[in-house]
This record gives C-alpha cells, structure tokens and sequence, in this order.
C-alpha cells in the first residue's frame, strides 16, 4: 500500500514539474523543473522495480552505514569539483583572459564564485557533516538510524538540492546574498531535506541506549537546528510568479542587510565551526584512543560557543549604515568569542597529550592536529579583524578571503580528509588505509598550499589596504583601483598554485580511498569477546 | 512602534538578565559537585559500540562499561 502511495506522489510531481517546465518564464526554472523531473522519475522506476517484493526488516542490531557510505563519496567527489572551480576562479583573477568570451554569461568569474563557494561549503562540508553525523550519532547513541528510509531521502534530497543550486549559479539564478544564493524553489527543497535530516538525528537521539547525549551530538543538534532557523529568516522571500525562478525579499535596506550577516556569520559559526567541532570532538579522540582531554572544557565550549557566536554578524558590517552600537555590540562579541574557541582548541590538541608520539607514525592525527590549529588560528584571526580599527585596513580586502581560507581549507578540509581517511577503512570493512605513504603526501601538499594561499593574501590584502587609503600632501589619493590589481598580480598567481597544490593532494586522497575500498586486504569480523558485553 | 518599544525594553532588561543568569548557571552546572564521574564515563562512551548497537533491552547500558578505566 505505502508503495502504490509513493508511486502516486512520484507520478503527480512529474506531471506537475512537466505543466510547470512547459510554462516556465526563465531558463533556470525550466531546468530545475526538468531536475526535478529526472529525480521523481529516477525514484518512480526504482520504487515500481521493487514493487511486491518483501520488505527487507531493518536488523535493529546493525547501524545503517549505506547513507554513511553514499555520502563519504559526495563528499569527495563534490570536494574535487569545489577545489577545481577554486584553482579555475583563482587564475580567471590572476589572468582575465580566462573569462572566455564564449562562456561569457555562464563560466565567468561571477557565475563560477558562487559554485565555488556553495560547492565547497554546502556540497563537501555538507556531505561531510550529514555523514559524520549519521556514524556518530550511532555510534554514541548506540542505535541504529531512526527513521528507516528517511536517512537515504536526506542524502539524496540534498544532491538534488546541490544540483539545482550549482545549475541556478551557472544560469543566473541567484538572490545575490553571500553563501544564501539560491532562489525560493530551491530554498523551500532544501527546508524539507532540512526537516528530514533533523527528524533523523532527533529520533536517533530519543531512541539512544546510551544515558548521556555525547558532546559532538550537541554541537550536530545546534549546527540543524540554527542552521533551519537561520535558513528561514533569511530566505524569506515572495515569489514573481509560481512559474519562474525570481523572487522578491521580504527585508530591506539595511535590515536586510543585518539579516543577511546574522545569517552569514552563523553559516560560518554553525554550520562550518560547531558542526565540523562535533567531527572534532569525534574523531580525534576515536584516532588517538584516548578519551577527550577535559569533557567539562568541551560543554563550556558548546555553551559559550552558541551563547556568543550569534552576535557577532554585525562586524560584516562596520562603517556602514547599520547603527553603531550594533557595529560595536558585534565587534564585541566576536573579541569574546576568542574564548571558546581556544578553549575548544586547547581541548582538541590536549586531547593528545601523553600521545605526541602518535604525530610522528599516524599522518591521520597530524591532519586532525593541524585543522585544529588552523581552527585555532583562524578563530584569533578572525576576533582582530573584527576590531573597528583593524577592520578599517582589512575590510574589502584579500585579507578577508585568505583568514576565510585559512579556516575553510585549514580546519574544515583538513579535519574532513581526516574523517574520510578514519572512516572510509571502517565503512567497507577493511584492515586499513591502501597507503599512509600517500596520505603523508596530500598532508604536505595541502599544509604547503595553504600556507602559499594564506601568506600571499596577507599580503596582497594589507598592500591593497595600505595603497587604497594613502593620501598625498593635498590629501589627494595616491593609487587609483586599477593600481592595485596591477600590484596583486603576483600574489594572485602564488594564491592560484596554493590552490593547485591543494586540489593535488585531495585528487591523491581520493585515489588512496578508492584503492582502499577495491584492494586493500578486508578486515576480519570483530572477535566474539569484544562484541559481547561484560556482564 | 509601541511593540518595537516594549520588545527593546524587555530585551534590554529581563531578558538579558535570563541569558546571563541560564549561561552562569551552566557553568555552575557543569562545576558541580560529582560531575566528574558522569563525565568521565560520558567521555569514554565512545570507545564501545562500534560495530553494532548496544544489544537487547535487557539490563542497563550503564552496567556494560568494560573500557572505560582501560582506556586512560
């Protein structure tokens, strides 16, 4: 009977996005009704092949791994395909010329920026923190997945999310808010998706065998949950036409302005500090087995983290039409912020205190090390910058794009390639990685092209800072715009090879992964006594 | 206006007054006299039931900590 009902409401959205691709008004509209389109009927043929066989029963004693599985490779492959539009942006900026004119309109620089950003962020950190957080919210809760099929709508609904979103940058379809690009149709998609993912964790969670709710689950529960809220309030927004893909926002002026940064410096907060925290709080003590350093340190950490880290949006927008005291209330609280954050840090290094050793023969751990000490100096950086004064010098500038990089490649990448490279052996059942050799090698690539990356934005932001505000003994301005770009050239060209050496080393990952899946000798079931409890 | 008004001043008072009382007392929560076992054994929880789900209903799970001094 539920599978007739699918097959009814499979059916009904095909119709519906046919009617509704016929009657498109824009180009991207009709392309995600025709996305939509393939994903109802992809489903409708595998649901009706199924048909009258017997429903497997979900074995209550086996975690749900599929979902897990499914998702460490979009995380991969999605971090591949966000690094390349990196390295490819990188260089249209070092050289024009690489906005062809023939892709003018589709692969030129400001179509691709937001598929790089949305790609990285919400495709491979995405992935990664749905997949994480399906492993540990198992493995801590000791239960299986709530929700049997829900977990695999969640991982699917979002590729189709991730789609549509790549294909709306590419055709112009966009809000044009940082990081909250992607129009109505697309925004309500990802809401349901949203909902599902956090009906999944929360049952899992009310289902626990464990007496406590693990530390990294807290930090997995406030990244969904302030990341639907904030999703909401800023996506609010009233739709041309039913049939197209424009939308008028509900804000203005500079309360949407407000808005947008509330939202977009709790993407970053949320979604790529406490999510990616609840991987840390994970994964490093799971790879140096030993327990984390101070778990009272990790919940005041959680707590001063989410009290703190939702004011401080306001420092996007300093010197601008936003009242001061918002300005300095959220200058503020970002210089607060340092304090969990290296209580978060120290935590995540002390975890290996007594274990040091392990940095010289585990590459795993130094990857996880060194995420936390770019978490570390990221989460100094970004306080300091936040400073009225400093800010004033940096604001506009690269600066901003290399403490992004040093947070996003450094702590987000490297504390994912550790999860993949923790997870990916214990997934397909293997005795270990095909080769720590290799993993060693993207170590050193990426550690290396971080470094070029962060290094020439420092830079080439404080020259452009210093040459945009220097005055002659008229008090006229010495450097016109075009000046600086001239001056940024080299730095732009060290920043494109940071990006090729980073993309280099997750291209050596995945082939490391694929090799330890198909080749690495497989890993024999558990021993009996570990299994069972002691009685 | 008048709500603007009132949800300021409520904010500005009362509330902040909650937030700052329910953070301190987090932490005092967190400080609190045997906390330390609960945490201890929270921290350790992480080291059993890898593979599989923590079997049947049968007594609880807080009696099946086998790792949790072996690990330190």
């Amino acid at each position: 009977m539920w599978d007739y009902i699918k097959l009814a409401v499979l059916g009904l959205i095909v119709v519906i996005a046919a009617i509704a691709a016929s009657m498109a008004r824009d180009l991207p509209y009709l392309v995600h009704m025709l996305v939509i389109i393939l994903a109802a009927a992809v489903t409708f043929i595998w649901v009706i092949r199924r048909i009258g066989e017997p429903v497997p029963v979900a074995n209550q004693n086996e975690y749900m791994d599929g979902p897990v599985r499914y998702g460490v490779i979009a995380t991969a492959f999605w971090g591949v395909v966000g690094f390349l539009v990196g390295v490819v942006i990188a260089f249209q900026l070092a050289w024009p010329e690489l906005n062809f004119e023939w892709a003018q309109g589709y692969l030129n620089f400001g179509r691709l920026r937001p598929l790089h950003t949305s790609a990285v962020i919400f495709a491979f950190g995405g992935n990664a923190l749905i997949a994480s957080a399906f492993y540990v919210v198992q493995r801590t809760s000791a239960a299986r997945l709530w929700g049997g099929g829900l977990s695999w709508f969640v991982f699917w609904g979002y590729q189709v999310f991730i789609v549509m979103a790549a294909t709306g940058y590419v055709l112009g379809s966009t809000q044009g808010n940082e990081y909250a690009e992607p129009e109505w149709l697309t925004d309500l998609w990802l809401t349901i998706v949203w909902v599902a993912f956090l009906l999944v964790f929360m049952g899992t969670i009310i289902k626990r065998r464990e007496p406590h709710i693990y530390v990294a689950n807290w930090f997995y529960m406030a990244f969904i949950i302030t990341v639907a809220m904030l999703h909401l309030v800023n996506n609010l927004a009233i739709p041309v036409s039913v049939f197209g893909s424009k939308s008028v926002p509900v804000w203005s002026g500079v309360q949407s302005a407000m808005i947008q940064w509330w939202y977009g410096h709790n993407a970053v907060g949320f979604f790529l500090t406490a999510g990616f925290l609840g991987m840390m709080y994970y994964f490093i003590p799971k790879q140096a087995e030993r327990p984390v350093y101070s778990y009272k340190l990790s919940i005041m950490h959680f707590w001063a983290l989410i009290f703190l880290y939702i004011w401080a949006g306001p420092h996007h927008l300093h010197y601008t039409a936003l009242p001061d005291w918002a300005q300095t209330l959220g200058m503020t609280f970002s210089i607060m912020l340092w304090m969990p954050s290296w209580g978060g840090m120290i935590n995540g290094l002390m975890t290996l205190s007594g274990a040091w050793d392990k940095l010289r023969t585990d590459p795993i751990i130094r990857m996880m090390v060194v995420a936390v000490g770019f978490y570390g100096m990221a989460t100094f950086e970004g306080p300091m910058m936040s400073i009225k004064a400093v800010n004033s010098l940096s604001h506009y500038t690269d600066w901003t794009i290399g403490h992004v990089h040093s947070g996003a490649l450094g702590w987000n990448g490297m504390i994912t390639f550790g999860m993949l490279y923790y997870l990916v052996p214990k997934l397909w059942q293997r005795q270990g990685l095909y080769s720590l050799r290799l993993v060693s090698w993207h170590f050193w690539l990426a550690t290396i092209g971080i470094v070029l990356y962060a290094a020439s934005m420092w830079v080439t932001g404080i020259m452009e800072g210093l040459m945009w505000r220097e005055v002659d003994a008229q008090g006229f301005l010495v450097n016109s715009f075009a000046d600086t770009v001239a001056a940024k050239f080299p730095m732009y060209v060290v920043r494109g090879l940071g990006g090729v050496l980073f993309l280099a080393g997750a291209v050596i990952m995945c082939y490391n992964l694929w090799k330890t899946v198909t080749s690495s000798p497989a890993r024999k079931p558990a021993p009996a006594a570990s299994a069972v409890p002691a009685e | 206006m008048e709500t603007y008004t009132w949800l300021r001043a409520f904010a500005d008072s009362w509330h902040l007054l909650f937030m700052f009382l329910f953070f301190i007392g987090v932490f005092v929560f967190i400080l609190r006299p045997g906390s330390s076992k609960v945490h201890d054994e929270t921290a350790n929880m992480i080291f059993r039931n890898d593979d599989k789900p923590a079997g049947g209903n049968t007594g609880s799970v807080r009696e099946s900590r086998p790792s949790s001094k072996e690990a330190h």
